[in-house]
């Protein structure tokens, strides 16, 4: 198993070493040589310069259903009647992808006293509302929630069923790709249709944000994807559009084996960094925990929140709530600020989808120069001021 | 009360830096270790056996290297091992992995609860213990921040949420994946350690679970990795250039007449 390198072409020139995310080749006598860890992802290959290394391509045999598979589904996750945000986001990129596939756009809602959130999934744009609307589902469990969704999956036959990556969508959908038997890739950052194979491209991030991988689910449907909160665009709403509803009842013996004795709403520190429309953050190079008044003053004067790096949490700074990045919160603001951050990579990957991103460091060198849009090189204890001072007089205030 | 933790050998993904030339990864000197998350998964489960009692199989996926974690799991204080290892197992996503890892905890005998860490570090899927729930017909609950009760046949569970947290009663046997809150690892003992350097754990391969050679690895996998890059640098760059008066008021200006700022608001 493994990439194919032609002895003869291989100059052991130990690019494809340092390409293989998975240290699967090795320079063995000047040659390169490939070990188990090979995935046949097809980074070496790319990566020659001889065009010495060919990717078998594995064949698994397609079942039935990736002839007859039809329609994206989006599961629109709900708790006590409220949407998250990422629910009007996978509608808008759902519709994008029905579209292109010419197949109608499906929403899957579980849960009890649903009436009202039918219409809204209509009006984001769902043709198709599949609703179980059940007293036992009034509170979120894994259990019967997969099982009622796998009953779906299997009468419906979708080719794709999209989730938001929340701490639900997680949670429940790995179960549901279990119980449907088939595939699902994580926390996508981006999708799209490859038109020749009408296969779902499903791109996220690896190895704490490092690398991006693209992935594909060749022989099982339907092709299962959590995807990141703020990173899709939510489509147009149109009020009253309409759609056909199927409602799904529960059987007599359906119940669920897990109980939720308590719901508690704590969302820590009130800070609403994931809709916000801009977000000032900043890093280590604020030097102290006053560094972020600066901060607070220019998002105050922004009308927007506070931000801040894994660096700058874990000086203690300012709460974890604030984080942005890989193993903080992902925004997508109009604006974003960066005073005193470097950039690394698990930090650009929750914040580079932002409209407009402004960078203030004291390094030219600073990663977080490669995504800005405006670049200021130079001390934020003097730029930051001086931004602050020409707005006021902008805004008639000096 | 019998215990399993599922335990995967990771590499230090804290020191994989990327080459800004090339774009490619340096692994020079990355060590591998234990995925962090399962260092919650390994308290987690020390912290109920001291309340419930009984034993804790750590089991492992992996090349015959991983044996590695399973010797400090056993420094931590778990009771027994398992390694599951096989050159079929290479490639594997997490369909596949699920399919060698309930196989194995299943070769274990009548196991209460089966512990998993929230996510991998190397894939961050946390795909992997829902999984292997539904695989045995397991009830589970993912992301555990705090016992509320532990008892025979039943654990009472905080399970962290996005806009709160959950109080969930989970009856046993069944599955949980753990985030940090559970609390801090403790450090391994000396008794553990002396112990982990004689303890060998046994080894079963994809035959002796009485899975073939399709069901698992990159052959038993649903999902293909079809292009690996660099995260892209989006931004079109433009440097303001002068005193930091006349930068500060240049991107203001920008960002104004760009409509990005409202001077009304
Ligand atoms: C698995 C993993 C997950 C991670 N997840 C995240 C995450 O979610 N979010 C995150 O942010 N990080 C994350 N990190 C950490 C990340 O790798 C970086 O360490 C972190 O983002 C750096 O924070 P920083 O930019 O504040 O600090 P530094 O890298 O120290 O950068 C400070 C910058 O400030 C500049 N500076 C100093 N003084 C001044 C001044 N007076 N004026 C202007 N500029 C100045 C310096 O030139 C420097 O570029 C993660 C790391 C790992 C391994
Ligand atoms: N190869 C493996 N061996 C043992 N446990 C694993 C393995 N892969 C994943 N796990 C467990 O599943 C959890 C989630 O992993 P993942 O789904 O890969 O993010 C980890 O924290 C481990 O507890």
């Amino acid at each position: 198993m493994g990439v194919i390198i032609d002895k003869e072409l291989c100059t052991g020139c130990g690019q494809c070493v340092d390409a293989c995310p998975f240290e699967a080749l090795e320079l063995i006598d000047d040659q390169a040589r490939v070990n188990d860890a090979c995935t046949l992802c097809g980074a070496c290959a790319d990566e020659c310069p001889e065009e010495a290394i060919t990717v078998p391509e594995v064949e698994r045999a397609a079942d039935e259903r990736t002839a007859s598979a039809k329609g994206v589904w989006v599961y629109a996750e709900q708790r006590g009647g409220e949407m998250p945000e990422v629910v009007a986001e996978l509608l808008g990129q759902g519709r994008r992808l029905a579209d292109e596939l010419g197949v109608e756009l499906g929403a899957v809602l579980l849960g009890a006293g649903l009436d009202g959130l039918c219409g809204e999934l209509f009006a984001l744009g769902a043709d198709v509302v599949y609703a179980a609307d059940d007293a036992r589902l009034e509170l979120f469990n894994d259990d019967l929630y997969c099982e009622v969704l796998a009953r779906l999956i299997a009468e419906h036959q979708p080719e794709i069923l999209l989730a938001g990556a929340t701490s639900l969508g997680r949670s429940l959908i790995p179960r549901v790709a279990t119980a449907a038997s088939t595939g699902l890739t994580a926390d996508c950052t981006g999708l799209a249709i490859d038109p020749d194979k009408r296969l779902l491209l499903q791109t996220r991030p690896a190895f704490g944000g490092n690398i991006m991988a693209t992935i594909v689910c060749p022989s099982a449907r339907p092709q299962m994807a959590t995807v990141r909160p703020r990173v899709m665009k939510r489509g147009e709403r149109v009020e009253g559009r309409e759609g056909r509803l199927v409602p799904l009842e529960l059987k007599p013996e359906d119940q669920a084996a897990t109980e939720v004795m308590e719901v508690v709403r704590a969302i820590d520190d009130q800070v609403n960094l994931v809709g916000a429309e801009v977000v000032v953050t900043g890093g280590r190079g604020l030097g102290k925990a006053e560094g972020f008044d600066l901060v607070r003053e220019m998002a105050a004067a922004l009308g927007g929140v506070v931000g801040a790096t894994r660096g700058a949490v874990d000086a203690e700074w300012i709460g974890h709530a604030h984080q942005v990045g890989q193993t903080g919160r992902t925004v997508a603001p109009k604006l974003y600020v960066a005073l005193g951050v470097s950039g690394a990579v698990q930090h650009l990957v929750g914040m580079q989808g932002s409209d407009t991103i402004v960078a203030i460091n004291n390094d030219p060198n600073a990663p977080i120069f490669d995504v800005a849009h405006y670049g200021i090189v130079g001390d934020l204890f003097e730029v930051a001021p001086a931004m602050l001072a020409r707005l006021k007089q902008l805004r008639g205030q000096a | 009360m019998k215990i399993a933790v599922c335990i995967k050998q990771v590499p230090d993904t804290a020191n994989v830096k990327l080459d800004p030339e090339t774009h490619t990864l340096k692994r020079e000197g990355v060590e591998s270790i234990i995925n962090p998350f399962d260092l919650f998964a390994l308290e987690a489960a020390l912290r109920i056996k001291e309340q419930a009692g009984g034993e804790i199989v750590a089991v492992s996926m992996g090349p015959p290297q991983a044996e590695e974690v399973l010797k400090e799991a056993i420094g931590y204080g778990v009771d027994e091992c398992l390694l599951l290892s096989d050159r079929a197992f290479a490639g594997a996503d997490t369909w596949a992995t699920t399919a060698a890892l309930a196989a194995g905890i299943q070769s274990l005998g009548d196991v209460d609860l089966v512990v998993c860490g929230k996510q991998a570090v190397d894939g961050d899927t946390a795909q992997v213990g829902p999984g292997i729930a539904r695989r045995l017909g397991l009830p589970h609950v993912a992301f555990v921040k705090g016992f509320r009760e532990v008892a025979e046949g039943r654990l009472v569970l905080e399970r962290q949420m996005d806009d709160g947290f959950d109080v969930v009663a989970l009856p046993l046997p069944g599955l949980i994946t753990v985030v940090r809150e559970v609390g801090e690892p403790r450090p391994p003992s000396l008794k553990g350690k002396m112990r982990a350097k004689k303890y060998q754990a046994p080894v079963m391969g994809a035959a002796e679970l009485g899975l073939t050679p399709e069901q698992v690895g990159l052959a038993g996998s649903y999902t293909q990795v079809v292009k690996v890059f660099a995260p892209s640098a989006s931004g079109d760059r433009r440097m303001l250039e002068g005193t930091p008066e006349e930068t500060g008021a240049q991107v203001i200006d920008a960002l104004v007449d760009n409509q990005v700022i409202m001077l009304g608001s």
